[in-house]
């Protein structure tokens, strides 16, 4: 009976601060804008063919971003985990330490590394190599997220690798599978709960990002999260912004019962 | 039964960059079909015996040889030898018949040939029904035993086990030690057991190796290591007993808690120091003064076949002895012990 009494405030919290906002923006996506009587308006309005353009490049995006931090981030967890104690620390403090600086401050950074005279391509063309011109495109706003976001890849695979028992993978060498083997049939497979947690760490927030894609991708590049910060402080339509969100949250869900699926060893993860 | 030699360790010596010796300069030879233990106490060496034959570990001096060819730094991979884990490593993420078929998918055999040797195995030890459960859902020594067949199915040419039993209760450990050494018999091939259990040690084997402090101390049959310890390191190891300083007076006369015994050792050299062996057992309790020796009972415990009684003896020496006749505590005693139970050991330099 205490131990109920303790979770009150907690209960109270999640109401206050999840349930309330997610019955508020889907109040205003069904509800005019002007009678606030209910409607699909807002939602058919959200499914034209431009909106769900935006709304695919949004996922798009955030998916090639999240393989490409499962790609780097992979063999950087396992190097963290096979190192040795003391470079381990200074290892993970690398890789942690620049999540210390502001998140815009260390995106801004990269608008003037990036820039034609940018640092960027002054060492580019001081090895001779042709001028990159990536600032306000796709690959932008892709570096952008991967830079953002790797380390959110790292953690978790890290701490699950970091758990691992090492004599499965000495009992997969003794049964004669050698390092590619024993990685592909034991070390992987078991460390998906990690790579999941991972994916929708960096997912989430790649997918609804409206910061990056707006320094570093230009004024006029729109991801799902752009046009509805637009909706939301610029035009002041929040009922067309809710019904934006409600739809995007819709596709999250989907993709993330997709990703689950295949998730059935770690019960209690981060999602279902 | 034992045939020739199929494993060779040569002045195998194990030190790490701490400067701790693990291994001393180990020979040691294991013949096909022989069930070898390696006893002896925690850090004694005798687990990283067995790493460094399975590969995990490298000597830092010394070869190991198997079939004649030097195997030292051949990875674990391409070894013929299986391992069976302390505490099983199974694999949890999947289920019991993919954990035993693990190394013959590894070798990419064709799929019938895997699912009849893989069912052939757990037919032997009893889990033909148990294929597709979870590795969890196992109880201990079912898990022990799919650790076991799943090194055995590869067919090992050796067979190393790590104190394989050392997480099981009592009685489970007793079923199991049967067991093993009926797989042994059955699959005939050579098995190199670690255990810091005597009694283990002494039931299974073929040859005990009794290792202390990176060395061997003694190797020999379980018969020959229990009644003729080397020293009093394996004396005190395998079994109780009591270990007395002594001196041997000549060929058949030793020394000891202030009497002449008779025994049957020679060869050992006249009036030098030794270290005298007799087995709580083999102290035979008679009237206080018919024995050779005399003294009091201080405490007696009721150990089920016998009971179990410590005596000082006139010289101060505190006697383990076992009978099944209860004297009781605080009574005179005499002692007398046969020529046949008294082991001399040469005092070794330390």
């Amino acid at each position: 009976m205490g131990r109920r009494l303790y979770a009150y405030p907690y209960h109270l919290w999640t109401f206050l601060f999840t349930v309330v906002p997610l019955a508020l923006i889907v109040y205003f996506a069904f509800t005019a804008r002007d009678t606030a009587a209910f409607t699909l308006d807002n939602l058919r309005q959200a499914a034209q063919p431009v909106y769900l353009g935006v709304l695919w490049h949004s996922v798009w995006l955030a998916g090639v971003s999240t393989f490409l931090c499962l790609l780097i981030g992979y063999p950087m967890a396992m190097i963290l985990a096979k190192s040795r104690v003391r470079y381990r620390r200074m290892l993970t403090m690398l890789i942690v330490v620049p999540m210390w600086m502001n998140f815009l401050l260390r995106t801004y950074a990269w608008m003037t590394l990036l820039e034609k005279n940018g640092a960027v391509n002054a060492f580019l063309g001081f090895l001779g190599l042709p001028a990159l011109h990536i600032l306000y495109t796709d690959y932008a706003v892709l570096l952008g997220m991967v830079y953002n976001f790797l380390p959110f890849m790292i953690l978790p695979i890290y701490s699950v690798l970091m758990k691992m028992d090492k004599s499965l993978l000495e009992a997969a060498e003794d049964l004669g599978a050698d390092a590619w083997t024993s990685f592909r049939r034991v070390t992987f497979p078991l460390s998906l709960p990690g790579v999941y947690a991972g994916t929708i760490m960096v997912f989430m927030p790649a997918v609804t990002t409206f910061v990056i894609s707006r320094l570093l991708g230009g004024g006029q590049y729109m991801l799902a999260g752009n046009v509805i910060e637009q909706q939301f402080l610029a035009i002041g339509n929040w009922n067309f912004g809710s019904a934006l969100s409600v739809l995007m949250m819709i596709l999250i869900f989907l993709s993330m019962i997709g990703l689950s699926r295949y998730d059935k060893d770690s019960d209690g993860g981060l999602f279902l | 039964m034992q045939g020739e030699e199929i494993i060779r360790l040569e002045g195998l010596t194990k030190w790490y960059e701490s400067g701790h010796t693990v291994l001393d300069h180990i020979n040691l030879t294991v013949r096909r079909n022989e069930f070898l233990t390696l006893l002896g106490p925690s850090g004694c060496g005798k687990t990283t015996t067995l790493r460094l034959i399975a590969g995990f570990e490298q000597p830092s001096e010394g070869r190991i040889l198997f079939d004649g060819q030097d195997i030292s730094h051949t990875p674990p991979h391409q070894r013929r030898i299986n391992t069976v884990f302390q505490k099983h490593a199974l694999f949890p993420h999947m289920n019991v018949f993919e954990n035993v078929a693990f190394g013959l998918t590894v070798k990419k055999l064709p799929k019938d040939e895997i699912e009849d040797r893989v069912r052939k195995m757990l037919a032997l030890v009893n889990l033909e029904d148990y294929e597709n459960r979870s590795v969890d859902s196992l109880s201990g020594g079912q898990q022990q035993r799919v650790a076991i067949v799943r090194a055995l199915v590869n067919e090992p040419e050796v067979l190393l086990l790590d104190e394989p039993l050392s997480a099981l209760d009592l009685k489970l450990r007793r079923d199991m030690q049967v067991e093993l050494k009926r797989i042994q018999q059955r699959v005939g091939s050579t098995f190199i057991y670690v255990t810091h259990d005597q009694e283990e040690a002494l039931t299974m084997s073929n040859t005990v190796v009794v290792m202390n402090a990176g060395r061997i101390q003694q190797v020999g049959r379980p018969e020959d290591i229990y009644n003729e310890p080397r020293n009093p390191f394996v004396a005190d190891f395998i079994g109780e007993s009591n270990i007395l300083p002594g001196r041997m007076l000549r060929d058949g006369l030793v020394h000891f808690a202030d009497y002449d015994f008779p025994c049957v050792d020679k060869g050992i050299g006249q009036d030098v120091p030794v270290d005298v062996v007799v087995r709580p057992e083999d102290v035979a309790i008679v009237g206080a003064d018919d024995g050779m020796i005399r003294g009091t009972v201080e405490s007696v415990t009721f150990m089920g076949v016998h009971y179990e009684m410590r005596i000082t003896g006139e010289d101060g020496f505190l006697w383990l002895v076992q009978s099944t006749a209860m004297t009781p505590a605080g009574a005179p005693v005499g002692m007398n012990i046969g020529p046949n139970e008294i082991h001399v050991m040469t005092k070794e330099e330390v």
